[in-house]
């Protein structure tokens, strides 16, 4: 059975089903992050002055400035992705998806090298409130990064895309909608990179 | 799709590239700024600050916010209302310290 309004917008929202469904979605993402964000905070007024800031020098600002300009860059592409469907460009499309899980990629293994960086100096979760926290808001993201690749690889591989044969105005929406999460997982990472690696 | 459609598509690239220009710049401004001598106070609002116009960047232009229905934004509005409410219980956890 088809799903009703994935292709046409349904008269009362206004929307397709999908797009209201993934909005509600990333509104309770809102609350998850929003929730470890509260806690950075209370976290952060209740520690011993300067202790935030000390172990903050611990991380690399290079490698996460990279990994911002890697996670901005992937966020234009994947909306040049869905923008080369809407211009019936397919091939171009194959292009701005394998750029942004390339991007999504190198973020991965920039994490990666940060993350065994810490852990060769035997700083662990349990070395210190922030690293406590650290570890559990970059590490949630992380995971959010893995989601949006699986997701995203799908539409990209043969297995997903040859939808676009059979229902390209389905694909288009398929992938805007994967479009948007992605955009989420980058505003996510651009409020944990001031305030875990520069404050 | 009509012609005036890919026009508009394209219109939208430009926008795109532009957005992601000023994205980059923020991105090195806010490095920047880390270095500035200032309070830990003025730090964060300057932190903030270009985080929220980025974000705003990303969520206006990439997620097309500022062409979107009413009915998200309304879902948005409420959202960012219970938001808030979380980012103020820290604050009233130190008032409560505070004996008052």
């Amino acid at each position: 059975m088809q799903i009703p309004y994935i292709v046409e917008e349904r008269p009362d929202t206004g929307l397709i089903n999908s797009k209201l469904g993934i909005w509600i979605f990333l509104a309770s993402e809102i609350m998850l992050f929003g929730g470890l964000f509260s806690a950075y905070v209370f976290l952060r007024m209740a520690a011993p002055e300067g202790d935030f800031a000390y172990w903050g020098t611990k991380l690399s600002i290079p490698m996460a400035t990279i990994n911002t300009l890697v996670l901005i860059s992937s966020s234009v592409t994947v909306v040049l992705s869905w923008a080369s469907l809407k211009m019936k460009d397919f091939e171009k499309y194959k292009m701005y998806m394998g750029v942004t899980l390339l991007c999504a990629g190198i973020f991965l293994v920039i994490k990666y090298f940060e993350y065994t960086g810490k852990f060769h100096h035997g700083i662990y979760p349990s070395s210190s409130t922030f690293m406590g926290i650290y570890f559990t808001l970059t590490g949630l993201h992380g995971l959010h990064i893995i989601g949006g690749i699986i997701v995203m690889g799908y539409m990209w591989l043969p297995i997903g895309a040859k939808l676009w044969d059979t229902d390209p105005e389905l694909f288009t929406n398929r992938v805007e909608t994967a479009g948007l999460y992605w955009h989420f997982v980058d505003l996510v990472w651009i409020f944990l990179f001031p305030i875990l690696y520069l404050l | 799709m009509s012609g005036h459609d890919t026009e508009s598509i394209q219109e939208h690239i430009k926008v795109y590239f532009t957005v992601f220009g000023a994205l980059a710049v923020l991105t090195i401004l806010t490095v920047g700024a880390s270095y500035l001598d200032v309070s830990t106070t003025e730090a964060i609002f300057l932190a903030l600050t270009i985080a929220t116009i980025k974000a705003s960047l990303v969520a206006g232009y990439f997620m097309h916010l500022i062409t979107e229905k009413q009915t998200i934004i309304w879902i948005l509005i409420l959202t960012f209302s219970f938001f808030l409410i979380l980012m103020f219980f820290p604050l009233i956890t130190a008032t409560d310290q505070t004996g008052i």
